[in-house]
């Protein structure tokens, strides 16, 4: 019993992380119409930055640096947010097809890098030596886990609040303006390159908070965590819950999360032994499929977004 | 030095077949297709199975044609490989992708270009499993060029480049003496104004597809003749000819061709002075020094 509950959390942590990074992908595509090819690099930038700040020191790279852990995330979330701000900074002024590409690029030269230079994050063998906050207290067992989940739980909660009172107040309400007609909102003397840098370094930035807490879930991390299958699993969560709508990015999340572990293990459970190397192959075609049937049948998505009327005008009678 | 500069040529010689396509998708259908590349990997396993096909049905023709180590078996699967993809290329556009493009916006599309990417990918792989291929076992002996400094080329290397270079004269030709030609051009840059003037949109449409998956075809079998044939191949070739159409400029056949040679060029010698580990990010530094220095690439317009 204790080990399904156990492995109950241990699923409904990875989720609700999924889901943080959802929802920053969530205000970059959902709200203001931003195409990030490369969410993995951002995530990755989190639980890198995350790791080698808060981490011990290591020999060959770099780490050591004895940040507390509140601070060591923020440093994360920082890097995250700045490589978005660097990327947006050369692209959001030009066609949409340039943030794709570029941001696709990133993930790729990101995971490269971190493949690559040792000296910089430990190479393929990945950042290890991290110190879990509080382990001293709580050990090693089923109640860290318990309290990790507790705060990832809080974060996710306090991430769904942030972006809900975002999309309601008047910047939201600009993000929609320039994602529907940015003509029109311009000529109303906004300025469409600026807000959308904001939104997609802001999105990033909640990319990274949600890659920092991965890898200071399994205290680990390694270029075989930046492939590009976690950015098309966080497209599919964002696709299939409802672009727009930050509920739907939460349900998207665990759906989707949900369907992948259950078809990796029926696959590994079902599957001949000798199909069992093809097992990646097969998810990788159910995933696409997925994008591909939902963009075909169901574009809004299970939870489609509500488009709210923010200011009713006095019905006028005549 | 020269030897990279030389293995840059040619390495630029399919990246250039593969951004002609994407370039000419991109400015007519106004999306980035990420599945391109799959194109890319789908001619030259088709082109492996013909090969095989040709050369079982009628074995004369699978003799080398010397001092190459192509057979005119594979010279002919690359000519069925060109219609299959060619058509791969249009089913996709009619069971996909002008269904998304009529229920949502732009950006869809490239989120199913993803989709597709994947799928097409990973069936790849399950069919042909994912141990490499190659076209030939022979070893090709490469001639010496010159000793000091020591340089080779192959002779399959040279057929290469000579059959890419004779490919986009044939499309030149086309695009600058033909009534299609125009038509095409007229599409790209205004839609409603050429259809207007009596130009058949969903015809230039299907070309467009046939023409960009025909030279994916060829370029993906130059690939295997230069590398060897795996599933993932359009992974490792779609941030390449991304950046070979942005340095070219979004939309211009000629800067593609270009941008090809650039982008293939750069990445060898690159080797010089990084080592071969970061190979693949040498794409993305062109994409962001282009953007830098000059956004809307050397032959591209400004276009939003």
């Amino acid at each position: 019993m204790i080990g399904v509950i156990s492995y109950l959390v241990f699923f409904a942590t990875t989720a609700s992380i999924l889901a943080i990074a959802v929802l920053g992908l969530n205000l970059q595509w959902g709200n203001t119409g931003l195409f990030n090819g490369g969410v993995v690099a951002f995530f990755g930038a989190g639980a890198y930055g995350t790791l080698i700040l808060g981490g011990t020191a290591q020999t060959g790279h770099l780490g050591g640096y004895g940040v507390i852990y509140p601070l060591a995330l923020l440093g994360g979330m920082a890097m995250a947010g700045l490589m978005a701000w660097i990327v947006g900074l050369l692209t959001l002024r030009l066609r949409h097809d340039y943030l794709a590409i570029a941001t696709f690029g990133v993930a790729v030269a990101f995971e490269n890098l971190m493949r690559n230079a040792e000296w910089l994050a430990g190479g393929a063998k990945g950042v290890r030596g991290f110190e879990r906050p509080l382990r001293a207290a709580l050990g090693d067992g089923f109640v860290y886990n318990l309290f990790f989940f507790a705060v990832v739980l809080l974060v996710l909660i306090a991430t769904y609040v942030f972006l809900q009172r975002l999309v309601v107040s008047p910047f939201g309400r600009l993000l929609r303006a320039i994602r529907e007609d940015e003509e029109a909102a311009q000529s109303l003397g906004k300025n469409p390159a600026r807000v959308r840098l904001v939104a997609f370094v802001t999105g990033s930035v909640i990319l990274g908070l949600a890659g920092g807490l991965y890898g200071t879930f399994y205290a680990f991390v390694s270029p075989q965590d930046v492939l590009p299958t976690l950015t098309f699993q966080i497209w599919a969560m964002l696709i299939v819950g409802g672009a727009g709508n930050n509920r739907g990015a939460i349900f998207g999340a665990f759906l989707i999360w949900g369907a992948w572990t259950a078809s990796g293990w029926a696959l590994s459970r079902f599957a001949p032994v000798e199909v069992q190397l093809y097992t990646g192959s097969v998810q990788f075609i159910l995933i696409g499929s997925v994008i591909v049937g939902m963009l075909m049948w169901r574009p809004q998505g299970f939870l489609p977004e509500r488009l709210v009327v923010s200011h009713k005008g006095t019905t006028q009678t005549e | 030095m020269i030897q990279h500069l030389i293995d840059g040529v040619l390495t630029g010689s399919y990246l250039s077949l593969g951004a002609i396509g994407l370039t000419l998708v991109m400015h007519i259908l106004r999306f980035a297709n990420f599945s391109h590349a799959e194109l890319l990997s789908l001619g030259a396993y088709v082109a492996l199975v013909c090969d095989a096909l040709v050369s079982a049905l009628a074995p004369f023709l699978a003799v080398k044609l010397a001092p190459l180590s192509l057979t005119g078996s594979l010279i002919l699967a690359i000519i069925v490989s060109m219609i299959v993809t060619g058509l791969s290329a249009l089913l996709m556009d009619r069971l996909v992708f002008k269904r998304v493009r009529e229920k949502g916006q732009e950006l869809s599309m490239v989120f199913a270009s993803f989709g597709m990417a994947l799928i097409i990918r990973n069936v790849i792989g399950l069919i042909f499993g994912l141990s490499p291929e190659l076209y030939s076992r022979d070893i090709a002996f490469a001639t010496i060029l010159s000793r000091d400094p020591l340089i080779l080329v192959k002779p399959d290397q040279v057929f290469v480049l000579i059959a890419a270079l004779l490919l986009m004269f044939i499309l030149h030709l086309i695009l600058s003496r033909t009534t299609f030609g125009y038509a095409l051009r007229a599409v790209a840059e205004n839609a409603t104004l050429a259809q207007v003037n009596g130009v058949n949109l969903q015809r230039t449409i299907m070309a467009v597809w046939l023409i960009g998956g025909g030279l994916a075809a060829v370029a993906g079998v130059f690939y295997g003749i230069s590398h060897q044939l795996i599933p993932v191949m359009g992974r490792d070739l779609v941030l390449p000819i991304f950046a070979a159409t942005i340095v070219g400029g979004i939309g211009s056949v000629y800067g593609a061709v270009l941008g090809g040679f650039i982008v293939g060029i750069a990445g060898n010698l690159a080797l010089v002075v990084l080592p071969s580990g970061y190979t693949p990010s040498v794409p993305l530094l062109m994409i962001l020094a282009v953007l830098m220095i000059r956004p809307h690439g050397l032959f591209g317009e400004a276009r939003m």
